[in-house]
């Protein structure tokens, strides 16, 4: 195993960050730790790249262990912290010699690990960092973890704020690092890249609700699952957080995912309740899962449990 | 080292890129020198005296000319002490001279003539000054006509001490070749210190020392990096400073210029550790600024740059001690002014070494490689 946390927990104060958080990633793994903000995504982070220390468990990668070996441990490690941490007032160029030399390499645009994300920085190289779009600093960003030829990759939300095509391409990049056996460990809190890992993590308030594949996700889907199309969402919503036999219901694009209580309760049953709220042009079809309503399954459940 | 190197490196692409930043630090220390060394000096001139002449006689006229002939006086002739008072109350005189009626006979007959001043003490160092003017200009007046009434030879009473005066080291009294060296040292402080604080805190602002500390870069190496720039540029504007004092103050620098760059640096160290230890225990610009403020008004004020140090209460000269600016501006008058050498200014330089080391290991020792 490349990545092993062993019942790690953090508090800030009175705020259980990470409550006892257990999980193994293994070599050349592309790792999604999906969760809302809060979540203690970047706080296991920050403990994995020995920035913080955890108040209890452990923490090894690549067998060394975050708190005693930190210092070898950096120069294995490429990390990219939640917000942009380049230096803005540095150019493109500068800020990869800089990061280079630090690891004692020397910047070369022809490095096998970052020379296709280069070729799309290239034209911008004299340009100062900060003066790049967000996408583009992303890129950079990736390629300064890259530089020093990293075992261990931890990319603390990199596409957060980025627009759809940049993340596409952002993910397309780790994809194509996963092939150089470099094990990436990404957060992300938005669930449909959930499906670009290899295996996902749901993590929320601090605790692991699941680690599967993103099919294994999707697979362990039991309820039924209706799609709701209707034009008047907002009172088919409300109508339905009323309604009896409603385990779960949020919007989902442009229609409403509902789930039901139990398989007994029909789309006609609902379609009817609807009615009699005043609610008219209501189509109720079966859904297919994906790995979003799976999660919001698995949050509800957490609400309901706890 | 080479690490060192790449920080400092980039350090310096930083500094320089910045283009408000790198004006003001040339302009600054300009500005500074010349309006606070002309401006900032104890001599007094203007004062504006009311003379009371009850006597009016050849001698109460004698003594009056005597102010009127002064560069430092005013003269304004007032009918009586109310006017007097008036004029004190609204401010259109400093000081009131009185001259009781009997003034010539008594000191005719008595050879003890007095005279009365109200001096008004708002401000009491210049009160003070006003009472040494004026009484060195009565002084000067009882002289001359004694050596005029009585004949010195024939055994008349002159004074009986002569007291006179030599200022050593600064004969004139000019006052601005004494500010001038006190106002560069807080000159370079303030541009080190604060440049070097805010760096740091910068980085923190900005987020990149998460990345940098994520990095196998060691800590001394970081310190290093961000300390070494600013000191060049204090040492520069020190340089700087004392090309414009010897250009446009004449300020003499009679001592070893290597000997006071070594202490200048020695306490650079001191003042730029002091601002690297205060940023890496704050987390905003703000926290940071306040507090070098703070050690910066209190260094300042008691250092002995516009009060004595030895006039200070014993409690207060205990306190500075642990004033590095004491010994830095100490230092620095001696040798510039007096031409001391190494041995002279050793234990001020041996407390500021001792001094460095203290507020540099903290600093590395307080940074942390961890959010």
């Amino acid at each position: 195993m490349e990545i092993v946390i062993d019942t790690v927990s953090k508090a800030y104060g009175n705020t259980q960050a990470l409550d006892e958080v257990s999980m193994s990633v293994s070599r050349g793994e592309l790792f999604g730790l999906i969760g809302p903000d809060g979540a203690g995504k970047t706080t296991l982070m920050r403990i994995l790249t020995s920035l913080l220390l955890p108040d209890k468990g452990r923490a090894e990668l690549a067998g060394l262990d975050s708190r005693k070996d930190f210092k070898a441990l950096r120069n294995i490690l490429g990390y990219m912290p939640g917000r942009f941490s380049l230096y803005q007032d540095l150019s493109v160029e500068e800020n990869l010699t800089f990061f280079a030399s630090i690891f004692g390499e020397k910047f070369d645009p022809d490095f096998y690990l970052i020379r296709d994300i280069y070729a799309q920085l290239a034209p911008f190289k004299k340009r100062l960092a900060g003066r790049l779009s967000g996408g583009m600093k992303q890129k950079l960003a990736l390629c300064c973890a890259l530089i020093h030829k990293p075992r261990i990759l931890i990319l603390d939300e990199p596409t957060t704020g980025v627009d759809a095509v940049s993340r596409k391409e952002f993910w397309d990049m780790l994809s194509q690092l996963r092939q150089e056996q470099i094990t990436t460990l990404v957060s992300t809190p938005y669930m449909d890249e959930a499906v670009r890992c290899d295996r996902v993590a749901l993590i929320q308030a601090g605790k692991i609700m699941d680690i599967n594949t993103p099919a294994g996700v999707v697979d362990s889907f039991k309820p039924e699952l209706y799609s709701i199309a209707t034009p008047h969402i907002y009172q088919t919503l409300l109508a339905l957080k009323e309604y009896n036999d409603t385990y779960s219901v949020y919007p989902f694009g442009q229609v409403i995912h509902f789930i039901p209580t139990d398989a007994s309760v029909s789309p006609h049953k609902v379609q009817d309740y609807l009615t009699k709220k005043g609610i008219e042009a209501v189509s109720i079809t079966p859904a297919l899962p994906n790995i979003e309503d799976c999660f919001m399954e698995l949050m509800q459940d957490e609400h309901t449990n706890g | 080292m080479r690490t060192i190197l790449f920080i400092l490196q980039k350090e310096f692409i930083q500094i320089f890129r910045n283009k408000t930043m790198l004006p003001l630090i040339f302009a600054l220390p300009v500005v500074q020198l010349v309006v606070l060394v002309n401006a900032a000096t104890f001599e007094l001139k203007n004062v504006d005296i009311a003379i009371v002449d009850y006597d009016n006689t050849s001698t109460s006229r004698q003594l009056i000319s005597h102010f009127d002939a002064s560069p430092f006086f005013n003269v304004a002739m007032v009918p009586s002490t109310d006017h007097g008072m008036t004029a004190l109350l609204d401010n259109s005189a400093d000081v009131i001279l009185t001259i009781p009626a009997d003034f010539d006979r008594e000191l005719r007959r008595e050879n003890a003539g007095s005279v009365q001043f109200l001096v008004n003490a708002i401000d009491g160092m210049a009160a003070g000054l006003i009472n040494v003017y004026a009484s060195s200009i009565v002084q000067g007046f009882h002289q001359e006509i004694i050596t005029g009434w009585f004949d010195i030879a024939s055994g008349g009473s002159g004074l009986p001490v002569q007291i006179t005066h030599r200022f050593w080291y600064n004969p004139n009294l000019i006052y601005s070749i004494y500010m001038l060296p006190g106002i560069l040292v807080i000159l370079v402080t303030v541009i080190g210190m604060f440049l070097t604080a805010i760096n740091i805190v910068r980085e923190k602002e900005m987020g990149t020392i998460e990345q940098i500390n994520v990095t196998p870069v060691k800590k001394y190496q970081f310190i290093a990096g961000k300390l070494f720039p600013f000191m060049v540029i204090a040492l520069f504007e020190f340089a700087f400073g004392l090309l414009i004092g010897r250009l446009f103050f004449n300020l003499p620098i009679l001592g070893s210029l290597w000997l006071l760059f070594l202490v200048a640096f020695v306490f650079l160290l001191v003042a730029l550790g002091l601002g690297l230890f205060l940023s890496v225990i704050s987390s905003t610009q703000q926290q940071v600024m306040f507090t070098i403020f703070f050690f910066l008004l209190m260094f300042i004020l008691m250092s002995g740059i516009f009060t004595p140090v030895e006039s200070m209460p014993q409690w207060a000269q205990n306190i500075n001690i642990i004033n590095p600016f004491v010994y830095f501006m100490k230092a620095n008058r001696m040798i510039l002014l007096k031409g001391s050498g190494f041995m002279d200014v050793l234990n001020d330089l041996a407390a500021l070494s001792v001094y460095a080391f203290i507020a540099l290991g903290f600093a590395v020792w307080r940074y942390r490689k961890t959010v």
